[in-house]
């Protein structure tokens, strides 16, 4: 098992993008099927990430799922004013996911996951019209988390573990809208951080009054993510005491916020289940994003972010078809903490639609293959990040934005 | 299985890259923006310096795709332009060489101190790598020669490679002309345009006020072969070149823009160093008052009394100076030479005293001193004279002021070129640019931009490069955008302009 385990992370290539902030709700195939649900739904290890205490009630003494996602994301941006437009030409992200599960006794379940929930992938071209606030990103998040369920009475139950987070960031920035060296080559900083990692915690509880109806809550604490000592490498600068950038390294701060998941799930006509989420990700803890240089000569970075607390409302339903195969479908919307004038093109998000669908198929009484998709949709919109600053005046960059995500997702699930 | 996921993965990533999100009304498609009655698909840019994109003193490659006519032709590019080629040089320091001998410098570029205190333009350091006489094959679209005046560009022989060490011809014509007798304006037509720019007639005022007047006022005189390069131009005979290179332009069915000459005034080279640049204190503005007492109050007063000078020229030489900011002295050829006079009778001044006072003034507020006596001003040419100060007991060579009358000679002949470029504008349906009044507006009060105001403050406003006379890119992109200003209402088009926020303006270096 730890094996397994070592194996994901280090072949873990990308999480990326989509949805609220640099959130990625992409945790498991069954529930990104029916809207990404599953605080109380029981049919799957999914319940490590999703609602720990849902872990006692699965059937078999031993599960495993693991899977991953091709995360086709792009944005496009234009200034209508300029004729400046822009095409991310962002990687295709990888997000995994594996969980297992073990049931010690009829009341106690012990499970372990390891998955990304945030992440961020975003390349624009370089020294494109907005290369002063991002040309690219790359965000990457592992969480690892030991879980234990308890069954307290025939009607409810909790769970829950502590999480290990190892993340790393690369970003790079023209310094800004003009400087450049003496052949034209903009001047650029790539900030790099590696193998940042904080401990968080999660803990959920379901109630089944009955067999058929069950209502789940579950909280993950936030987690703040402190890079120390990364490299600040600057690029292009021309050589002047009037621009002292050398390379250094730099602290900064990234919080993952805390959120807080409550649901019901309800099976009806035998083969049918309905499930609902409601997520509150507690984005404003995201402020600023300030970049400390070690080099005194080197003024640190502020960029003002101002997320707010968002939600975002699921629906799934789920039908067992044949003894073959369940078919699932479901929507969410997605609100988006981003507000008004800070509009960064770095996560450049805006409230979405997603459509969901997908399938299990019963290879076996002991495999299955879980296959999901994910449109995710945002409307055209225009916005802007007010809050850049040349010489003390605010100098707004904005222009229309629209993107999208094609998210397919494969997984398989072994049982004994 | 994770081989199965990668398959997975790859089959449909071929489906979904292609999935990129579109709006509904994209920039990039034909007919979001429109060129209206224009036809811009084959733009070529006429001209001088200002056209080429020189800047900071040289033309460099980063100054050249930063040109006006390459920013404009970046705009066209939404409304169906064309291609837009540019006789690059061959590198970014920006020096020529003829035969392998450097014959023009590098650019400036602002350099500082340790502390980071900004020193001043100070030439590039570097071996430049344009070879004069490696040429280019033209003809280009930006047809802007560095140098030219108006007749140039209807000269034949003003790009042969072999006058360019005698001064005959210009090297950088000489780099890109497409035959040793071939004409600017031939060389442009022959790309057959659909849109032209025109800018030309800087330099036949400009070489005149950037040496403080040195040169002739050539008005009256039709010959320009007979004119030396800091002469000004006779009106008649920028308006023969002129309107020869539009009907050349226009022969064709050519639509485009004449853009006229600014005012002197407006260019940091003339407005920078101020007139009042000799700190003195009381003691030594007493002492040096004392000296010129006899002069101030015997010999003027005697001249004018003899009719030598009138009592308003008298006013104009008399040397007065004070604590704090005084005006320095200064030669000026337009006062009447007295130098003879006042070694006679009654005077009997010794030579050098006399050729001294000859045509000595001080520098007043009708003068324009110009950027490059800066480095002059205040300085001690003999060291072992150190009471021989330019400014104070030496005076500033009349090459560093011009003068108000030098400045009404300028004046003069730009108000009538002026008037030229509009009636002829006006004749043939092109649009007309008023660079004089909007370059006005940058200099008195300045425009505003997203982050701040554009003027024309050496090296602060951000509208003028390190040698005070031409833009930087967010000057040149300012002038692109005020061209498509008038392309847009002309010609009922709708040609996006840029931000001229994204433009550079001064570079840094301490490569010296």
């Amino acid at each position: 098992m730890k094996k397994v385990v070592l194996l994901v992370v280090i072949t873990l290539i990308t999480a990326v993008t989509y949805a609220g902030g640099y959130r990625v709700s992409l945790q498991g195939n069954k529930s990104l099927a029916m809207g990404h649900t599953g605080v109380a739904v029981v049919n799957s290890t999914e319940s490590v990430f999703f609602n720990p205490a849902g872990l006692v009630y699965l059937e078999n003494k031993f599960s495993v799922t693991g899977g991953a996602f091709g995360v086709f994301s792009n944005v496009t941006y234009q200034n209508e004013s300029t004729g400046e437009s822009a095409v991310t030409d962002s990687p295709v992200g990888t997000p995994l996911y594996l969980y297992a599960a073990y049931q010690a006794t009829d009341w106690l379940a012990f499970g372990l996951g390891v998955y990304t929930p945030y992440g961020s992938t975003v390349e624009y071209e370089d020294d494109w019209a907005g290369s002063h606030l991002v040309n690219n990103i790359d965000l990457q998040a592992i969480f690892i988390q030991p879980t234990v369920s308890i069954k307290l009475s025939e009607h409810f139950s909790v769970g829950g573990g502590p999480i290990y987070v190892t993340g790393s960031v690369n970003f790079n920035r023209n310094l800004n809208r003009t400087l450049s060296d003496l052949d034209g080559n903009r001047s650029e900083v790539t900030l790099d951080a590696t193998g940042v990692s904080e401990w968080g915690w999660t803990v959920g509880a379901m109630f089944s009054p009955t067999e058929n109806f069950r209502i789940g809550a579950n909280y993950r604490s936030q987690i703040r993510l402190n890079a120390e000592d990364g490299d600040a490498d600057f690029e292009n600068v021309p050589n002047s005491p009037l621009v002292p950038f050398a390379d250094t390294t730099f602290d900064a701060q990234l919080p993952l916020p805390a959120e807080m998941t409550v649901g019901l799930s309800y099976q009806f006509c035998d083969k049918w289940l309905f499930a609902f989420d409601y997520n509150r990700a507690f984005w404003d803890i995201y402020e600023s994003l300030d970049i400390d240089f070690a080099d005194e000569n080197i003024p640190d970075s502020f960029n003002a972010r101002n997320y707010k607390n968002a939600s975002t409302y699921r629906f799934g339903l789920q039908y067992e078809a044949t003894s073959m195969f369940t078919l699932r479908a479901g929507y969410y919307f997605d609100e988006s903490p981003v507000q008004e004038g800070f509009f960064a093109p770095e996560t450049p998000r805006n409230d979405s639609n997603g459509y969901t669908a997908g399938l299990t198929v019963n290879l076996s009484e002991r495999f299955q293959i879980d296959a999901s998709f994910l449109y995710l949709h945002f409307k055209e919109v225009e916005a802007s990040y007010d809050a850049y600053f040349e010489n003390g005046v605010a100098v707004p960059f904005g222009g229309r934005y629209k993107s999208n995500a094609f998210v397919p997702g494969l997984g398989v699930t072994y049982k004994m | 299985m994770k081989n199965t996921i990668k398959i997975f993965i790859g089959l449909l990533a071929i489906g979904f890259v292609s999935c990129e999100p579109e709006f509904e009304n994209s920039v990039t498609d034909s007919g979001f923006y429109s060129s209206g009655d224009a036809d811009v698909s084959n733009y070529v840019a006429v001209g001088n310096s200002l056209t080429a994109g020189y800047a900071d003193g040289a033309l460099y490659i980063d100054g050249q795709e930063n040109s006006f006519p390459n920013i404009m032709a970046q705009q066209f590019s939404f409304v169906g332009g064309g291609e837009f080629t540019q006789p690059l040089m061959s590198d970014n320091l920006g020096g020529l060489l003829l035969n392998g001998t450097q014959i023009a410098n590098n650019r400036f570029v602002l350099a500082a101190d340790a502390t980071g205190t900004p020193l001043g333009p100070v030439i590039l350091d570097g071996t430049p790598t344009t070879e004069v006489t490696t040429s280019a094959t033209g003809p280009f679209n930006n047809m802007g020669v560095p140098g030219a005046k108006s007749y140039h560009l209807v000269a034949p022989g003003y790009g042969n490679v072999s006058g360019v060490a005698t001064g005959q011809a210009n090297p950088y014509y000489a780099r890109f002309a497409t035959s040793g007798n071939a004409t600017v304006i031939a060389d442009a037509t022959s790309l057959n345009p659909t849109f032209f720019s025109l800018w030309i007639g800087n330099n036949d005022i400009l070489g005149y006020a950037t040496t403080g007047g040195s040169g002739v006022d050539q008005t009256g005189n039709l010959d320009p072969s007979t004119y030396a390069s800091n002469d000004i131009t006779d009106p008649n005979v920028f308006a023969a070149a002129y309107s020869a290179q539009v009907d050349a332009l226009t022969a064709g069915g050519a639509q485009g823009v004449l853009i006229n000459i600014p005012d002197v005034t407006s260019i940091p080279y003339f407005t920078t160093v101020p007139q009042r640049s000799i700190p003195l204190d009381a003691a030594t503005a007493a002492a040096l008052n004392a000296q010129f007492s006899q002069y101030n109050t015997v010999l003027l007063p005697t001249l004018v009394q003899f009719g030598v000078i009138t009592q308003q020229e008298a006013d104009l030489r008399m040397i007065n100076f004070s604590a704090g900011q005084n005006f320095p002295i200064t030669t000026d050829d337009d006062l009447t030479d007295v130098s003879q006079v006042l070694q006679g009778p009654p005077a009997n001044l010794p030579a050098a005293l006399a050729n001294l006072l000859g045509q000595l003034r001080q520098v007043n507020n009708d003068d324009l001193v110009i950027l490059t006596a800066s480095s002059v001003l205040g300085s001690v040419p003999d060291p072992g004279n150190p009471s021989g100060v330019i400014g104070v007991s030496i005076p500033i060579g009349e090459e560093f002021v011009l003068s108000a009358v030098e400045q009404e000679r300028v004046s003069v002949a730009a108000n009538s070129y002026n008037a030229t470029i509009k009636a002829l504008a006006d004749a043939n349906g092109l649009g007309f640019v008023d660079a004089r009044a909007a370059l006005a507006q940058v200099a008195n009060g300045g425009v505003s931009y997203d982050a701040g105001l554009l003027t024309s403050a050496f090296v602060t406003g951000g509208a003028f490069s390190l040698d005070g006379v031409h833009p930087t890119p967010r000057g040149y992109a300012y002038t692109a955008n005020l061209i498509i200003d008038k392309i847009n209402s002309l010609y009922n088009a709708n040609i996006p302009k840029v931000n001229i926020g994204n433009y550079r303006t001064v570079t840094i270096s301490n490569n010296l």
